[in-house]
């Protein structure tokens, strides 16, 4: 990758830029518990969950660990597990 | 001779701004300022003027301002002093990395505290780890062409970094000197529309100030140093360039004076050169072997061409008006770690003169000669700077 002069960078390049390796915790959603409410999608800062094929999917190349899916999930069908190498 | 009008030092460089035709000014009017943006204010108070002024709350917002502006695509301009260059720093550091080029005078002043408006180094030197480029001046007449050469330099493709002009404080900006004026046409000539690399645009948006992480940073601050390695070549053009243009050549990254054959070479930046010529003649009437060497550009510090000016004396003399507390002047450092730092090297002497506006006179300059002569004959140099005419009886 070659940088910018001045870190000018082009807007609406965001999707490019992954930043799942950020993360230090993984959520793990388990579909069975899941009621399918859409709490998860609604909280998510990085807009990393979304609705395929009727079932909720955690992008995990944005998705930047915080947990606030897990925290207010009332089904309590995600969980928080340590990222490990 | 045409144009040519005697007036206040901080007067010509706002004409010499007026003439590059900046887009923006902003400036905080109350001290430490000078005339210069005064007299900006008045001339577009008076409709002589088109440009937008902002008048702002401090000299941090008046950096934010201009690199705001800059970034916008707007050639731009603001001027400070001493406590309010401290001010600005942060923003200027910004600016460097996003590589906006816009224009300050860097009005000399000494740092609080105790309070002082006297002219010293200190506030601009205190910058010289930016990556703003830094030209002192000796006279209003380079100030008046170094600001117009400010702006091309600026605004280089190849550079694209913030320009400071250095210039004393009282000494140049509230004395009177003859300045002889550029046309306009020929300013115009010389200095071409801004065309910035990327700028602000609604219909394109583009992310200023992206956040680096440790796989880049070093990249980005790598390349404004290589920024600064061109800027050498281009200061000396654009500088040769404009003399071509006004008949007046203040010499290039550094002016060498009757440094030919000298024994004793001293380095000196801004007013205290002219200073230090007029004792140079007469000491060089009485037979003494002595030169003098005048820093223009600090930033980028022009190495090569300072071996080459003083490879053949024996000892070398800087005389700064800066000090870095707990170590030696900054400009007596640098000397000594690239340019001195070599077997065949001459002695470098470091003498600390003229802060807080403590006059450097023929007198002081004719002490620095003979500490020079004493060095040369013992060999020796010392090993911490030597402030001229302190009185050590007087410090608690």
């Amino acid at each position: 990758m070659k940088i910018t002069v001045g870190a000018v960078v082009q807007g609406k390049s965001s999707l490019a830029y992954k930043t799942g390796n950020w993360r230090d915790q993984r959520p793990v959603l388990d579909v069975d518990r899941c009621k399918a409410c859409g709490q998860c999608e609604e909280v998510c800062p990085d807009s990393a969950v979304h609705v395929i094929n009727e079932t909720y999917v955690i992008d995990y190349d944005f998705c930047k660990g915080c947990g606030l899916c897990a925290y207010e999930c009332p089904a309590q069908a995600i969980e928080m597990v340590k990222e490990e190498k | 001779m045409r144009n040519v009008k005697v007036l206040e030092g901080s007067e010509a460089v706002a004409f010499a701004v007026k003439a590059c035709r900046p887009h923006v000014i902003s400036a905080y009017p109350i001290s430490p300022q000078t005339h210069i943006v005064e007299r900006l204010a008045q001339m577009r108070a008076d409709g002589e003027l088109d440009a937008e002024y902002v008048r702002v709350e401090s000299e941090f917002s008046a950096a934010s301002v201009i690199s705001g502006s800059s970034a916008a695509g707007s050639r731009s301009y603001t001027a400070s002093s001493s406590q309010g260059l401290l001010l600005m720093t942060e923003v200027l550091y910004a600016s460097v990395g996003l590589r906006l080029p816009f224009v300050i005078t860097g009005v000399n002043r000494a740092i609080s505290a105790p309070i002082s408006i006297q002219v010293d180094h200190q506030d601009t030197i205190s910058l010289r780890d930016s990556g703003v480029i830094q030209i002192y001046v000796e006279s209003s007449q380079e100030a008046y062409d170094a600001h117009i050469a400010a702006f091309k330099i600026a605004e280089d493709p190849g550079i694209l970094l913030p320009v400071m002009v250095c210039m004393d404080g009282w000494i140049l900006t509230h004395s009177y000197e003859r300045v002889s004026f550029m046309e306009e046409a020929e300013v115009d000539r010389f200095l071409p529309a801004f065309r910035p690399l990327h700028f602000l645009d609604e219909k394109n948006p583009k992310t200023w100030g992206s956040y680096a992480e440790d796989n880049v940073l070093m990249e980005f601050k790598y390349s404004v140093q290589k920024a600064m390695l061109h800027a050498k070549t281009r200061i000396k053009e654009i500088f040769s360039e404009l003399s071509k243009i006004t008949g007046r050549d203040h010499g290039d990254l550094i002016e060498t004076y009757r440094t030919k054959g000298a024994e004793v070479v001293l380095v000196a930046m801004g007013s205290m050169a002219g200073t230090i010529k007029d004792v140079v003649d007469r000491l060089r009437s009485e037979g003494t072997s002595v030169g003098l060497v005048k820093i223009r550009c600090y930033r980028p510090f022009p190495h090569e061409d300072l071996w080459e000016a003083i490879k053949g004396a024996r000892v070398v003399a800087v005389m700064e008006a800066d000090f870095s507390m707990g170590s030696e002047g900054a400009v007596g450092m640098d000397l000594k770690a690239k340019v001195c730092g070599r077997p065949d090297a001459p002695l470098v002497l470091d003498f600390i003169t003229g802060l807080g506006g403590r006059e450097v006179n023929q007198e002081i300059i004719e002490g620095v000669v003979a500490e020079a002569q004493k060095a040369m004959i013992n060999k020796s140099t010392f090993v911490e700077s030597c402030w001229m005419g302190l009185d050590p009886t007087i410090v608690p």
